[in-house]
């Protein structure tokens, strides 16, 4: 190939009318000017994993290079998740690994919380200070005093240790911030949550309604996969967002709602489609409950009326309901996934699943698969020890319809109050950055206050770890062995992700720092292994496979045990609700005292010089975690504050000009974040990407840069159904000289 | 022989993904890159049109960076690939003016570097890294002068064009629209 | 309102914002070589025109500044190149389309030329000079005999390296400031016109001086001739071409360019030499620093702001 391609650059040469002298001749280069190229493929060596960089977990293979040095991620084939392609995210989780901020070793405090002054500490101390804690904790308070959040994969084995020291009391920000109130709307109607990732079936669908959901800034990847498909295969789309999102743009409708309304245009669809008979009479008959009543209740739901609520105009309503309809049952209201909005979120999406019942989307080609799981043993332990408090018993008789433990729960829970039980005096906090995640800010750092151990588990030094008392450092998850993905999908499916390094400086992976901790607790017999791989092994084996086998294939795939993804047209079908059918109208609502069937309500809107604060995410970074990410960082490493073009004339600001927010509450942002004038928002509201303005100085490349969503979020609107936390409910003015010190303090 | 690429700016989503893919797959040292996006937004809200593009170089056929190069370095290899020969290249930078895509750019290490439609893969009947992460498989690649690749298949059924054509490098890099 | 951006944050090196891949380098490296150029030039012509005694600065004098410009440009285009290890790579091949191929090997042969030029020169000025090497008398010798073969051969590589200074930039399409065919005779004109005013500045001789500075008035008249022609060429082409003018008609090269330029490099020069051929005296000094300022600031100048521009697409 060489001399092959040698002898055609000399042609070509010469045919560009050069005379080429005798190269050959001066052929003598020293071996060490050569400069590297890229790697053959040939002298890499890969290994399986899943991605850490989000929870849509993607399989792939982590690629190391003749030195055996960590080089590439690349998407596993096999993977449903991923299909072989991972996002940008995950394709630079490389970044991960390589970033020199990272922690390294244990740190113990020095100095009161949030003064950043710690030492370096052996794991042994480590442990030693976190286990007498966590021992006098179980004495004086009982072990249910001690909250675990966690969001990640090492939370299993965690979790397992926290539950054999004898608290429930577990949580992740993935529900009461994320995407709650649509599993608890979701169950009411079809007796099925959505789980992940969603078993929307995008590459089929013939109309995808999006509402809010930004996918292809959202890179959740499957779905941007489909979505993608959708397009090439001719799918209509109509995107419902304040905000020319990149699936707007794509979108065959824009729908640019004024924020806060989005149960208005709901409930109108839901008006056409009946009064236009639009839906599917039969599915209708066969498989729903209420619809009587719904047709009654949304009598009065008409495009026109909505059209004062939203500024969408009624043809366009009536229009795009016809769009679904016309594409029933293959048609999508996408569900969307961090929905915890306005605080009447559960209503807003039991709309969007009633919308989907009344289109007999549900376990239809194109509109909702039924995905199956496959059923992975646990590795035998003794029995857990059976807690007498649990964090639900600080809010009586509320949140019943809540499956998981809410985030900010524990929060509340945690701020001393004499007439709630279940006060907490240690969060065990890993992989969760909780203060850039929690809304309302001021109330997680009085909650931490009066905590008497905080340890978090951590792979950065973030916001979080600033409030540590103990800081232990989590290898990468490209540096270690996990729980065994076993997630939802057409087909069921499993992952492995093993080490492809090992693990720098002295971090350790979850599963080695649960059964030391165990061990220091008293808790060797739940921890009956010296390695992970013993367990693993053991687990696989249940099922027919092995570590040895996983470790060469990285994804297995098993036939569907519960029949066609699909419900066969007339098909009997029961659904897990108390009437087995689809509720229209809810029972479970309404057993607890709430609206059976949504009720538009409005929210205020902005005071005359406020904007709305909307968020969102942007492709190439998750959250917060990623902006420190040096291959993430050098795609974007600053947010900006979206502004149209007729706001920032009035206030005289210009494109690419620092500027400070202020919210309603007063509260500035600390650092300066970059104006984007543009066409592509509404003027009242402004946009910036979630995970940004990181106030840890630690974090050499993320510090100071651009605002930070959640410090502005001071203002919670609280979903009664659930307990989430809407956090859309904040209106910013800006500053453009920078503010004085006190301002930014207050 | 003529390899090309097809970009659907219809199903680009801007993620990026490509860039880092390359960044990953070449080595591509952190604060440079060889391909990257563009977006272009026109209109007046709320009739707003947006273009995302994946640009990198476009393995022009008439390339002015080739003929400017007072080494050789850079050159044509198999199937009208631009590249450059690290080791021949002195660093003077007169290709770089030459591009009127700004496609190239001078590596830390001294020579010039730019997308090379990474060779090294395609030599091995691979795709390149950046078509074959793409999330939204909105990157076509493949034989211009074979019509059942992928790449002419896509081009004959859809609306194309290429970047600054006044330029007269004839680019090989088309825009799906 | 419309908008066109990076949105994955492209920030190579000297490349973005805006290229910068140039510096301070190539334009010292163009205006030497437009310097000696000018120098060669007049020395040769004078010299096949058999008027080296009425021109005794221009033929035998001034041209002792030639290597001297010439190894210095190329020290300067030297530390332009950023893969240095590799710079014998120019000289394995000849690229006849590539500028920077032509100049390096013009360079290669005018330099060795123009020292010989000069060194030919030395026993004439210091006649107590000896060479030592009996070979090198005689070389001496035999390049005095054939003095007007080289003086063909100077001016005819002198044009080439003028010529090829503007050419270098000329070449690239892709920067619409430089894509004009009138910066090659623009560049040769200006170098010769350094060149004009280093003799009228080195020259003792109040004839030489005087017909120096007439060849000035002359070169600054085709020089302020072109420049105007480069605008309206501009404004009456591409898009690209009238932003590129604009850098210079109200954009940010505007003042930089017609106060130094055009107004001290060309204009007030020329004023004063108009003086002092209509008598006034005006010390030489003056008006040849200005052009020298003038000439190496329009390189500068041009380079930089032939970067600033590009395609748009
Ligand atoms: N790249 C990337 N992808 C991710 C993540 C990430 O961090 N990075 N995180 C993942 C996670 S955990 C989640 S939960 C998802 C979240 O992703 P989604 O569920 O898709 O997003 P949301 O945050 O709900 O919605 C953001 C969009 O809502 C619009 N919006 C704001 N207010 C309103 C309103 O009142 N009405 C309507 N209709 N629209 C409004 C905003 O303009 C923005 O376009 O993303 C996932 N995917
Ligand atoms: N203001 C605002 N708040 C939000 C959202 C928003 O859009 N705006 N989105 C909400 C949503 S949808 C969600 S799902 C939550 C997400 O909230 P979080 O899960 O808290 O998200 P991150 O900010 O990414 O924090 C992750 C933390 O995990 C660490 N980490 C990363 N990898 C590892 C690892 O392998 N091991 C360990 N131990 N740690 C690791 C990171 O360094 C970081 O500190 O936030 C919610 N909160
Ligand atoms: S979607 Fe992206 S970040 Fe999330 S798991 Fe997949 S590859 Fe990783
Ligand atoms: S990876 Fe694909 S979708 Fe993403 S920016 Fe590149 S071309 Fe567009
Ligand atoms: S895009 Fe630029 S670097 Fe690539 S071949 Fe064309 S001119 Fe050369
Ligand atoms: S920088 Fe290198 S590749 Fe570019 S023109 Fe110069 S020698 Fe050729
Ligand atoms: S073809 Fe290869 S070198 Fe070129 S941009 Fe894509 S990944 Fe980079
Ligand atoms: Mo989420």
């Amino acid at each position: 190939m060489k001399t092959n391609r040698r002898k055609f650059i000399k042609i070509s040469s010469v045919g560009a009318g050069s005379l080429a002298l005798a190269k050959p001749v001066l052929g003598w280069l020293p071996k060490f000017l050569e400069s590297e190229g890229p790697l053959d493929d040939s002298k890499a060596k890969k290994f399986p994993t899943y991605c850490e960089i989000c929870f849509w977990k993607c399989a792939g293979w982590t690629y190391t290079n003749d030195k055996g040095k960590i080089w590439k991620i690349i998407g596993n084939d096999e993977d449903l998740h991923s299909n072989g392609r991972f996002c940008p995210r995950g394709t630079g989780g490389v970044g991960m690994y390589y970033d020199e901020d990272r922690l390294k070793t244990p740190l113990i405090r020095t100095n009161r919380r949030g003064k950043e002054e710690f030492r370096k500490a052996s794991w042994d101390e480590a442990f030693d200070y976190i286990a007498e804690r966590m021992k006098k904790i179980a004495n004086k308070y009982g072990p249910e005093c001690v909250a675990l959040f966690t969001h990640g994969s090492g939370g299993h084995f965690l979790g397992h240790m926290l539950k054999a020291y004898g608290s429930n009391n577990i949580t992740a920000p993935s529900y009461a911030q994320c995407r709650g109130p649509r599993e608890v709307a979701f169950f009411a109607t079809f007796g099925r949550g959505l789980g992940s990732p969603e078993p929307t079936d995008i590459r089929d669908t013939k109309c995808l309604v999006l509402i809010g959901s930004h996918l292809g800034e959202n890179m959740h990847n499957g779905q941007v996969q489909e979505m993608s498909d959708a397009i090439d295969k001719g799918a209509t789309i109509i995107t419902v967002d304040p905000r020319l999102s990149t699936a707007a743009s794509k979108s065959k409708y824009w729908l640019p709602i004024k924020p806060a309304t989005d149960l208005a245009l709901l409930l109108a669809w839901i008006h056409v489609i009946i009064n236009e008979n639009l839906y599917d009479e039969a599915y209708i008959k066969k498989y729903t409950y209420g619809f009587e009543q719904l047709k009654e209740h949304v009598k009065n739901m008409t495009p026109e009326w909505a059209y004062g609520i939203t500024t969408i105009q009624p043809h366009i309503i009536r229009e795009t309901a016809r769009e679904m309809a016309n594409a029933s049952p293959a048609v999508i209201i996408h569900p969307g996934r961090h929905v915890t909005w306005y605080g009447d979120d559960t209503q807003r999406l039991r709309a969007v699943a009633i919308l989907n019942g009344l289109l007999g989307s549900w376990g239809k080609r194109g509109g909702f698969y039924l995905p199956e799981k496959h059923h992975v043993p646990e590795f035998p332990h003794p029995k857990y020890p059976t807690p007498t408090k649990s964090w639900k018993d600080a809010f009586p008789g509320q949140y019943n319809l809540a499956a998981e433990t809410l985030a900010s729960g524990i929060c509340d829970a945690t701020i001393p109050n004499p007439d709630r039980s279940c006060n907490f005096k240690a969060w065990i906090i890993n992989g969760t950055n909780l203060i850039e995640t929690l809304p309302d800010r001021k109330k997680t750092l009085s909650a931490m206050e009066s905590l008497e151990l905080i340890v978090a588990i951590d792979t950065m030094p973030m916001e979080i770890t600033g409030y540590a008392d103990v800081i232990l450092p989590e290898c990468t998850y490209l540096e270690r062995y996990d729980d065994i993905r076993v997630a939802q999908h057409r087909e069921p499916q499993i992952a492995l992700r093993m080490p492809a390094a090992e693990p720098m400086y002295e971090s350790k992976p979850d599963w080695w720092i649960a059964k030391e901790l165990g061990k220091r607790l008293g808790l060797e017999d739940y921890f009956p292994y010296e390695n992970i791989e013993e367990v693993l092994d053991w687990q696989l084996k249940q099922i027919g496979s092995s570590l040895e086998e996983m470790q060469r294939i990285g994804v297995k795939t098993f036939p569907r045990q519960e029949g066609s993804p699909y419900i066969a047209d007339g098909e009997d079908y029961e659904f897990n609700t108390s009437t087995g059918k689809i509720e229209l109208y809810s029972l479970a609502l309404e057993d607890e005292g709430f609206d059976p069937m949504p009720v538009f309500t409005a929210h205020p809107q902005p005071e005359n010089g406020f904007y709305r604060l909307i968020y969102g995410r942007a492709p190439m970074h998750t959250f917060s975690r990623t902006s420190n990410n040096p291959n993430l960082h050098d795609l974007m490493d600053e947010n900006s504050v979206w502004i149209n073009p007729k706001v920032a004339k009035l206030w005289g600001i210009k494109n690419d000009q620092y500027i400070w927010l202020k919210n309603q509450d007063g509260i500035v942002s600390t650092f300066a974040v970059k104006a984007r004038v543009t066409e592509r928002i509404r003027w009242d509201s402004v946009y910036i990407v979630h995970g940004f303005g990181h106030a840890n100085k630690r974090l050499s490349r993320a510090f100071g840069n651009g605002a930070s969503d959640t410090q502005l979020i001071t203002n919670v609107m609280t979903d009664p159904i659930m307990g989430g936390t809407g956090m859309r409910g904040n209106f910013v003015t800006f500053l453009t000289e920078e503010p004085s010190k006190e301002e930014v303090e207050s | 022989m003529r390899y090309a690429m097809a970009i659907d700016t219809r199903k680009c989503v801007g993620c990026s993904d490509c860039v880092v893919a390359c960044q990953t797959e070449n080595n591509v040292p952190i604060g440079y890159c060889r391909d990257w996006i563009v977006e272009t937004v026109a209109g007046t809200y709320p009739n707003v049109e947006i273009e995302l593009r994946s640009e990198r170089c476009n393995h022009c056929d008439n390339s002015p960076c080739v003929r400017c190069c007072p080494t050789g370095a850079s050159h044509y290899e198999e199937g009208g690939i631009v590249t450059v020969h690290h080791n021949e290249c002195i660093g003077c930078g007169a290709c770089i003016q030459s591009c009127p895509y700004d496609a190239r750019y001078s590596h830390p290490e001294g020579y010039v570097d730019k997308c090379t439609f990474c060779l090294h893969r395609v030599e091995k009947g691979q795709k390149p890294a950046c078509v074959s992460v793409c999330p939204t498989k909105c990157m076509y690649f493949g034989d211009l002068d074979d019509p059942n690749s992928e790449v002419s298949v896509v081009m004959r059924n859809r609306n194309h064009k290429v970047l600054a054509p006044e330029a007269g490098t004839k680019p090989h890099i088309f825009y799906l629209t | 309102m419309n908008e066109e951006l990076f949105i994955s944050g492209r920030d190579n090196l000297n490349i973005d914002p805006v290229l910068h891949i140039w510096h301070w380098q190539i334009p010292v490296y163009l205006f030497l070589g437009g310097l000696a150029a000018g120098l060669l030039f007049f020395a040769s012509l004078y010299t096949i025109q058999n008027k080296d005694k009425e021109y005794r600065t221009a033929v035998k004098i001034a041209p002792f500044l030639a290597p001297f410009a010439l190894i210095l440009g190329l020290i300067a285009l030297f530390l332009d190149l950023k893969h240095k290890l590799f710079f014998w790579q120019l000289y394995t091949t000849i690229r006849l389309e590539s500028p920077m191929s032509w100049g390096a090997w013009t360079l290669m042969i005018i330099t060795p030329l123009s020292m010989i030029w000069a060194a030919s020169y030395i026993k004439e000025i210091f006649p107590n000079w000896d060479w030592k090497f009996k070979w090198l008398i005689q070389f001496d010798k035999w390049v005095v005999k054939n003095r007007k073969v080289f003086a063909w051969l100077n001016i005819y590589y002198a044009i080439i390296l003028g010529v090829y200074t503007g050419i270098l930039l000329s070449a690239f399409n892709a920067r619409p400031l430089w894509n004009t065919s009138l910066l090659g005779p623009l560049f040769l004109v200006s170098g010769l016109s350094t060149g004009a005013a280093t003799i009228m500045w080195m020259s003792k001789d109040q004839a030489e001086r005087k017909m120096f500075s007439k060849i000035d008035l002359i070169l600054i008249g085709i020089e302020l001739f072109f420049i105007v022609h480069l605008f309206m060429g501009f404004l009456a082409s591409s898009q690209v071409q009238i932003e590129a003018a604009n850098l210079f008609l109200g954009g940010e090269y505007t003042a930089m360019f017609w106060i130094f330029v055009v107004g001290i490099g060309l204009i007030i020069p020329a004023v004063l030499e108009t003086l002092e051929l209509l008598g006034k005296h005006i010390p030489v000094f003056v008006p040849a620093t200005l052009i020298l300022i003038g000439g190496l600031v329009f390189r500068f100048i041009m380079v930089d702001a032939g970067q600033v521009t590009r395609y748009l697409y």
